[in-house]
């Protein structure tokens, strides 16, 4: 059987085991100056971000104090009284909760009500206006980059403390990401209902009404749920500056070490983020599914 | 002329009708569950309104206020606190740097272990998983807070809290990557005796890689921008500087300070487009 092999001669051998070489060598040296290049960026980081080991060594046995100190004490003689105990103030914060989402739920319809109003300016394929297109990229493009944190310090600040200033930074933040995934889904979709439309002399809003939405608006829709996702949990640290939600009260329990005060409120922060993600996901995947069918 | 084009229409027309009788005669049950979903949405976003406290005249007295204090901000101005702001800069930087650059060593044996096909494990799987999940559950900020306890205020706390929110979503985002790849190449490693890390070595790893790095490059991105506003706790970087000077209303250096965040912004995300392309051409990839 072996003699049927096609057997190379030792100089094709050598000669291939040498373009083999030659090529590994070549990738390796690559792969080494790519890791020197990141080792040294990390060097540099680190000495820029006062990283200290011997900190860190010294602080993690605080850290996993601090994680035992915030876990509550429930014994199982008294569970229901610790439980109690430990959630004293469930009311109130699921009250801060409820404000929480609804900020979230409130900046998420705004942002995206803008958003695609914007958005079919922004698209290549749609407006053929370079001059407006690239203005409202760029204003898209600031709402996008500038952080919601700042937007709110600045809000708060403008407009005094309270759940609005949060509404209107979690808005402009919105506006700038969904614009921007909106107009990418926009110019991809097919032309050629685009053109059929405009050929029974439709106007720029009916085309986009009757070529455009019905190809897109199952996508838009997911980008927006998943955009809620992000916002509630960008609505929960809201309150550390002031513009409302359950983040004044995390941050003041963790300020003044009331350490089960701590756990209680992650733990709902938690359990809302979870059950948000898993809810947006279901109906996510059905609306593109919805989509896969067509 | 025009009566010949109407008959050829209604002929059309009664064609479609027959062809596409969802589209011309829509079940009304359909239409109402759209229509409530939309009345449902709009309602809650009006009792939302409502119950936030928004009002006209409040909205109306803050944009005033707002117009002031864009017009205080030009034009932007360091002042001679130029070197800080810098500094600021570059400790934001070197967070958003680090923090990804460290959950991503950090997830890569993690997420193995949580990936269904490597660990087919179901109590592993399902623990790894919902550890994760808390991990990302709890925001970056946040996690800045704790780890001020840990190590005090400065940017290394920043360079923490990045890692550890970063830990969570990467942890998700490679094991899913590890699940989706081909199963090909790891039974052809298989079957000339390789043991499980000669698989994944050489069976998961060069699929899985291109991704991966494309992933946390994405995220080097999106943690610069994070990283400019977890000074506002305390944890090193621009973010703290950009909170002093908005209490202290100097707006010329805030709108400086914005402008700086602008452009570091821009910059990276040009750069690391640039390099997310030479990795894996324009594919898509999962975003936040």
């Amino acid at each position: 059987m072996t003699s049927h092999l096609l057997r190379v001669s030792d100089q094709q051998t050598a000669a291939l085991l040498g373009q083999y070489d030659a090529a590994l060598a070549s990738k390796r040296r690559r792969t080494l100056a790519l890791a020197v290049a990141v080792s040294a960026c990390a060097i540099l980081a680190a000495w820029v971000g006062e990283v200290d080991l011997r900190k860190f060594v010294d602080g993690l046995p605080r850290f996993w104090s601090y994680l035992y100190d915030i876990l509550p004490k429930l014994r199982f003689a008294s569970f229901g009284a610790d439980l109690a105990e430990w959630y004293w103030n469930w009311d109130g914060w699921l009250g801060l909760l409820a404000e929480t989402l609804l900020v979230a739920y409130v900046g998420t319809f705004l942002g995206a009500t803008f958003g695609f109003v914007l958005c079919f300016f922004a698209s290549a394929n749609l407006l053929k206006n370079t001059i407006v297109r690239s203005l409202v990229r760029r204003i898209l493009e600031f709402c996008r980059t500038v952080p919601d944190i700042v937007f709110a310090l600045l809000f708060v600040y403008a407009l005094g403390l309270g759940p609005v200033p949060g509404v209107l930074a979690i808005a402009i933040h919105t506006v700038g990401a969904l614009g921007k995934q909106f107009a990418e889904v926009i110019e991809n979709i097919d032309m050629n209902p685009v053109d059929g439309v405009r050929a029974t002399g439709a106007t720029w809003v009916e085309q986009i009404r009757f070529a455009v939405v019905p190809q897109v608006l199952s996508n838009l829709v997911s980008y927006t749920l998943l955009r809620f996702e992000i916002n509630v949990r960008g609505a929960s640290v809201m309150g550390f500056v002031g513009a409302g939600g359950i983040g004044k009260e995390l941050l003041s329990s963790i300020r003044q070490f009331y350490y089960s005060d701590v756990s209680a409120i992650l733990l709902m922060i938690i359990a809302t983020v979870f059950v948000i993600d898993l809810l947006t996901e279901r109906l996510r995947h059905r609306l593109l599914g919805i989509e896969g069918h067509k | 002329m025009m009566s010949r084009t109407s008959l050829l229409a209604d002929v059309d027309r009664a064609r479609l009708v027959q062809a596409f009788p969802d589209i011309f005669r829509p079940s009304p049950l359909n239409r109402l569950k759209i229509a409530a979903i939309f009345v449902m949405s709009v309602g809650l976003f009006l009792f939302g309104m409502a119950w936030l406290g928004f009002s006209f005249e409040k909205l109306a007295a803050g944009i005033t206020r707002l117009g002031v204090i864009v017009g205080l901000m030009f034009p932007p101005n360091p002042g001679n606190l130029l070197r800080l702001y810098l500094k600021g800069l570059a400790e934001t930087l070197a967070i958003a740097f680090l923090g990804t650059m460290l959950a991503a060593i950090l997830a890569f044996p993690i997420a193995f272990i949580a990936a269904k096909n490597v660990v087919g494990q179901r109590v592993i799987h399902f623990l790894s998983r919902r550890i994760l999940d808390t991990i990302r559950g709890v925001d970056t900020l946040i996690w800045a807070l704790i780890f001020i306890n840990v190590v005090g205020l400065g940017p290394f706390a920043g360079i923490l809290a990045v890692a550890m929110s970063d830990l969570g979503t990467f942890g998700k985002l490679f094991s899913e990557a590890i699940e989706t790849t081909d199963t090909k190449p790891i039974d052809g490693v298989a079957s000339t005796g390789g043991s499980v890390l000669h698989r994944i070595k050489f069976g998961i790893v060069p699929q899985v890689l291109p991704v991966i790095l494309s992933q946390v490059l994405y995220y080097f991105e999106s943690n610069t921008r994070s990283a400019t506003v977890i000074g506002i706790v305390g944890a090193g970087g621009i973010g703290l500087y950009l909170s002093n000077e908005i209490n202290q209303q100097n707006w010329d250096h805030v709108a400086f300070l914005i402008i700086m965040i602008l452009i570091t912004v821009a910059a990276i995300d040009f750069i690391s487009s640039r390099l997310r392309f030479a990795l894996i051409g324009r594919a898509a990839i999962v975003p936040s």
